[in-house]
Order: structure tokens, then C-alpha cells, then sequence
């Protein structure tokens, strides 16, 4: 009888297989995601002197516990919020030939909403039995109004949006001199409509 | 004669694919180990709302993060089914916060101390007093730039 002594060699062909197998899955399953989200910048603790201002240059939104939304004292849709937003701080109440009358603002003039959008305040209140969920939506609505009136004054002063300023801006691929440029321009919108969000905490309002 | 004779005709010779799998496994390693898969320990339920108007959080070495939302089913008999705040693998109390950003601040180098932003991911189910909260808290280590994490998808989904 004839007896083989020597080990038959495995093949090992399908191994690359197996490990390309392996690597695709760990590829595909580890994806490197980018958070995004809504920026925003809290109130300093320092107390600030108490600044005067009218209150018709203030927009008021109150969120109750049961994700209802008041504003300006009358019950509103959410869906309604951003033009309404838009409207107020658009208006340019200020009367016309004034030194400090609102030159760009297209809104209404309505002497009894807000007098200049530098001047324009909005306040938003949410009770404390209100959801997460409501409350982005809202501030969603109030950035989108502010991008639209930026996006606006962009495209009128600089042919380009504002938006998009913003991302070439935070892009790593522009170069300085560029972001030089850029960040002028974005300063000078931001001082056109200035974010000015406040939320106060209240509680006596239930 | 025959010794030469042995040679086929003109056939190549296989390529040697046997250390195919070395180079590849190393790939595979390289990826394992480079890749930390460490947002997978959730104690929370972590359904972030959708917004539109949103902004990329890049540089992810010059973010905190701060989970809230309600314990996860088999935490729910230990903690309940109020929202929590989840820091680091573990849950804390709103007045833990404070101290988790200044020693997560610290932890930073020295020129990125000044320019962090934390990102709040919390549930959209979660209620606007303990974010409330976790702000005041914020307000008092200083930490003024906040990061409402979100999905990108129409915002009227979050009214559900």
C-alpha cells in the first residue's frame, strides 16, 4: 500500500475572499457621520443692564405644555410662523426720510410692528411641559425666516445666498483670501438682520 | 534530452495570490481599529428632531456632547421612563452637567478650550424643562455655543 506522508496543502485561494468579505462589512457599518444641527449661542451670565426698547419692536412666541403656539397674543399655526416672522421683522415701521429709517426693508410699514430690523426682538417662551420636538420646529422656522431675509439682502447686495456664504465660508477647501472676502460680507448682512433671540425664562406665564 | 523536453509551451506562470490575504487583513485591522464605534452605547432613546435650516458640526475634537432623552427598555425598571441625561456612558443629574463640561474642557488642549460648542442630543420626545436646565447650567461653566443636534428632514415631522 502505497502511503502519502507528506500534508496535502490547503488551498488557500478563498481566504482573500473571506477577508474582502470582512472588510467590506467593516467599511460599510463604520461610516464616519457628520452631526448637524441648529447653532445657537446662549446668554452670558453676567447680568446685562436692562436695555429700553418698545414694545412693538418685539415679537412674542409662547409655547404651552401642550405644544400650542401663542403669538402676539393670538393662537397661530406653526406652519404660519415663518412668514409672520418675516412680516414683523421686515417691516421697517420706521417712517420713511427719517435718519434711521429702514432702506432695504420691502415689509409692510406698519407703524405698530417693528421699527427696524436692528432693532426687531424676538422672544420666545416655552413652558417647561413642552416638547423638544416643538421646540426645534419652532426655532427652525425662526432661522428660516431670518436666512430668507438675509438670503435676500445676499442676493441683492453680493448676487450670491447668504447660506451658501456661510458653508464656502466654514469650508476648509477656501482659500484665505477668499474667507477674507466672505467673512466681510457675511458681517455685513449679519449686521443688516441681526439674530436677536431671546429666552428669557419666565414662569409666570402657564 | 528529456530534461528539456519537460518545459511546457508557452504557458505563464500563476501569479502567487497566497499573500492576497495578509494585505488584506491588514486593510481590514487598519479599519478596525481606526474606526471607534463609540456613539453605540446608548442608555438613551436618542430620536433627534428634523430640521431644515441646518449647519454642519465639523471638527468633531471641539465638541461635547450631552445626551438626554428617556431610559432604553432594560433601563427602564432601574430609572424609570422620565428623560435622563446620559454623560459619558453613564446617566447624571442636571447638576453633574456643569462639572462634566469644565472637566471635559480640561481634557482639551490648551487653544481649543476657548472655541468649544456643545451638542445637545436629545430626544424629541424630551421636555423643555430639563433642556432649560442643562442651559442655566451651561450659562454658569460658561459654555455659551450650543448645537441643537438634528436630523435633515421637514421640521413639521417633529409635531407627531
Amino acid at each position: 500500500m502505497a502511503r502519502n506522508n507528506e500534508i496535502p496543502e490547503v488551498n488557500a485561494g478563498s481566504m482573500a475572499d473571506i477577508a474582502f468579505l470582512l472588510l467590506i462589512f467593516f467599511l460599510v457599518t463604520a461610516t464616519i457621520q457628520t452631526d448637524m444641527g441648529l447653532d445657537r449661542k446662549l446668554p452670558s451670565k453676567e447680568p446685562t443692564p436692562p436695555i429700553t426698547f418698545n414694545e412693538r419692536n418685539v415679537f412674542r412666541i409662547v409655547l404651552n405644555k401642550n405644544d400650542e403656539l401663542m403669538v402676539e397674543s393670538e393662537i397661530m399655526q406653526l406652519k404660519d410662523l415663518r412668514n409672520a416672522a418675516i412680516a414683523f421683522l421686515d417691516n421697517g415701521g420706521e417712517s420713511q426720510g427719517d435718519n434711521d429709517d429702514c432702506s432695504y426693508c420691502l415689509g409692510a410699514r406698519n407703524p405698530n410692528s417693528s421699527d427696524h430690523p436692528k432693532e426687531a426682538i424676538i422672544s420666545l417662551n416655552s413652558d417647561r411641559e413642552a416638547t423638544y420636538g416643538t421646540y426645534v420646529t419652532v426655532q427652525n422656522e425662526l432661522t428660516a425666516a431670518y436666512n430668507e431675509l438675509r438670503n435676500r439682502e445676499s442676493q441683492r447686495l453680493f448676487n450670491m445666498d447668504f447660506v451658501e456664504m456661510e458653508q464656502r465660508y466654514f469650508d476648509a477647501e477656501t482659500p484665505s483670501e477668499i474667507k477674507k472676502v466672505l467673512k466681510e460680507n457675511i458681517m455685513a448682512i449679519r449686521d443688516l438682520f441681526p439674530m436677536q433671540l431671546s429666552e428669557a425664562q419666565t414662569n409666570q406665564i402657564k | 534530452m528529456a530534461k528539456f523536453a519537460k518545459k511546457k509551451d508557452g504557458d505563464l506562470p500563476a501569479v502567487s495570490t497566497a499573500s492576497l490575504p495578509d494585505i488584506v487583513f491588514m486593510l481590514l485591522f487598519f479599519f478596525m481599529t481606526v474606526t471607534t464605534m463609540k456613539d453605540s452605547s446608548l442608555l438613551v432613546e436618542n430620536t433627534l428632531p428634523n430640521a431644515t435650516e441646518i449647519k454642519k458640526l465639523e471638527k468633531k475634537d471641539r465638541v461635547v456632547y450631552i445626551y438626554v432623552g428617556k431610559p432604553t427598555q432594560e433601563y427602564q425598571k432601574v430609572f424609570g421612563t422620565e428623560p435622563k441625561i446620559q454623560l459619558n456612558d453613564k446617566f447624571a443629574n442636571v447638576d453633574e452637567v456643569g462639572s462634566y463640561i469644565l472637566a471635559e474642557r480640561a481634557k482639551k488642549p490648551q487653544e481649543l478650550q476657548n472655541v468649544l460648542t456643545t451638542a445637545l442630543k436629545v430626544d424629541k420626545n424630551a421636555n423643555m424643562g430639563l433642556i432649560a436646565d442643562i442651559k442655566q447650567q451651561l450659562r454658569e461653566v460658561n459654555a455659551l455655543k450650543v448645537n441643537y443636534t438634528t436630523y435633515e428632514g421637514n421640521a413639521f415631522n417633529n409635531l407627531q
